[in-house]
């Protein structure tokens, strides 16, 4: 699924395929003598990653700035109480608005009534670079809640975006090895946002260090630093 | 943009973590983050981190005349400016509270306490003077910058070196530093800073170099600044939590031991620095 080719902004990108797809870090580009064709440009520096049929196309990068995409979902704390919904800080260049009915089971009647400094784990529901993101905490087709929804408790670390992805790819070991010394619970924002919850406050640091120290911003921990660090934690 | 303040479950973790004495980066209450110094290939610029905290200390010096009022003294500035490189909270322009209560302890732990000898610095009377500047960079903001940034000044003052000057009548001739070894400061001591942070709830006990959440959620600070030999220079206490005269005083006897332990490291780190710059004399 990978080809590790380092690719720099404004370089141009073998990417062809009849249904193209361009993830992150991509742009489609006229070309100037023939305005039919068109090429794709890296917009930012990083490894040019395809999926295996050569459709999907983007750049892996770590970065610590988020800057909002579709469908991502995200660790919010609520700033504001704005008329028919609130305002989220999600770690961008600006507040996502969240609107009070797009809930699970929100009515006109029955909405959910949350407190300035709340925490929530929603989806981005609208990005566009003129327009403030907006959030939904339900799928607009099913209107199930799907996990997202107010965090109650635990507590949020913060770290590097590429951390972030790791921990939602199912074959990183931290989570995994975390998981097989005590129960944990866990909500992973692409913001660089990650909410954990654990019985113990104990148990809750020693994650936060885990996260920290594996963190390829920060410490870059592998399996075995983890597992000795885990062991003088005392969890 | 105003930081939005910290989300309730952060606020509600904190609490309950610190009544059981645990700390979120695995300290305990009164412990410091070790601090880390990396020397520039320059004489008097210092890289001074603690944990994420980084600031940039940089002294130079320059030939003046000196304020009529004090023709034997030489001048010593601080320029300190938060940008919003250190963090996203601080505004370029107007100076943020966090801003003038450091710039105003730098000037009393460095230049209040007299730490350099100003009448050292004096070249002719009336006519010359040095003139040291030391500019501090925030670079990141994880929480006590002030104490990384008095560490930073202090040490980088400590590293540098001015050329030797020579008066012969009424000229002064400046010998670069290849003909002569430039000098160090007149340093009559080093102030170390060391900041307390109290929270409102009587359980928690005070923490000694508080992190960027923990600053954010305390009630109060304290920061004492103080030199190896036991000399308190400055004592500040902002925020309004009531405290015992024995639990203060237990405080800065925990100020004092992590003060002489400071200050065997920092000359530790000069020493091991001055020996890669051993010039070879012909």
């Amino acid at each position: 699924m990978s080809s590790s080719e380092l690719v720099f902004p404004g370089q141009s990108v073998p990417a062809k395929h009849v249904n193209l797809k361009l993830g992150p870090g991509l742009q489609q580009q006229a070309s100037y003598s023939d305005p039919s064709e068109s090429t794709v440009v890296a917009t930012k520096a990083g490894l040019l990653q395809h999926s295996a049929n050569r459709s999907k196309w983007w750049v892996d990068s770590n970065s610590r700035r988020y800057v909002p995409a579709p469908q991502e979902s995200v660790v919010g704390a609520v700033t504001q109480r704005q008329g028919e919904g609130y305002r989220v800080d999600i770690g961008g260049a600006h507040q996502a608005s969240l609107d009070a009915l797009a809930f699970e089971g929100a009515t006109k009647r029955n909405k959910p009534n949350l407190k300035v400094g709340s925490l929530v784990y929603a989806r981005v529901s609208l990005a566009h670079k003129d327009m403030e993101p907006e959030l939904e905490c339900f799928d607009a087709q099913t209107r199930k809640s799907e996990g997202y929804g107010e965090l109650k408790g635990g507590f949020i670390i913060r770290c590097s975006l590429k951390m972030c992805r790791n921990l939602l790819d199912p074959k990183h070991f931290l989570l995994p090895l975390l998981g097989s010394k005590f129960p944990l619970e866990s909500a992973i924002g692409m913001n660089g946002r990650v909410w954990i919850s654990a019985k113990e406050p104990r148990q809750i640091i020693a994650i936060a260090r885990c996260i920290e120290a594996t963190d390829p911003d920060g410490g870059g921990m592998d399996a075995e630093g983890v597992k000795a660090l885990l062991d003088t934690l005392e969890v | 943009m105003r930081p939005p303040s910290p989300s309730i479950p952060e606020k509600e973790f904190l609490n309950t973590a610190l009544k059981q004495q645990l700390r979120i980066d695995g300290r305990s209450p009164l412990e410091m983050r070790t601090p880390k110094l990396v020397f520039g290939p320059e004489l008097g610029w210092v890289d001074c981190s603690m944990g994420k905290t980084r600031v940039i200390a940089y002294v130079e010096g320059k030939m003046v005349k000196p304020t009529p009022e004090r023709p034997y003294e030489g001048v010593i500035t601080i320029n300190s400016e938060l940008s919003p490189m250190a963090s996203s909270e601080y505004e370029p322009g107007r100076p943020s509270e966090e801003e003038v209560t450091i710039t105003r302890m730098l000037d009393k732990v460095i230049k209040r306490s007299d730490a350099v000898d100003k009448e050292s610095l004096c070249i002719l009377a009336g006519q010359r003077v040095w003139h040291i500047r030391l500019t501090l960079h925030f670079l990141a903001d994880a929480g006590n910058m002030l104490d990384c940034a008095c560490l930073a000044g202090i040490v980088a003052l400590r590293h540098f070196r001015r050329p030797e000057v020579e008066v012969i009548g009424d000229d002064e001739v400046i010998h670069s530093p290849l003909e002569r070894a430039p000098m160090p400061l007149a340093i009559h001591h080093s102030p170390f800073c060391f900041t307390f942070a109290f929270f409102a709830d009587p359980e928690t006990p005070p923490i000694l170099d508080p992190s960027q959440l923990e600053q954010r959620l305390s009630a109060g600070t304290m920061s004492i600044a103080l030199n190896a030999q036991k000399e308190i220079c400055v004592l500040q206490k902002l925020g309004g939590v009531p405290q015992d005269t024995e639990e203060i005083l237990r405080l800065v006897k925990v100020a004092v031991t992590q003060a002489k332990g400071l200050s065997i490291f920092v000359d530790a780190q000069l020493m091991a620095d001055w020996s890669t710059r051993k010039v070879e004399v012909r």
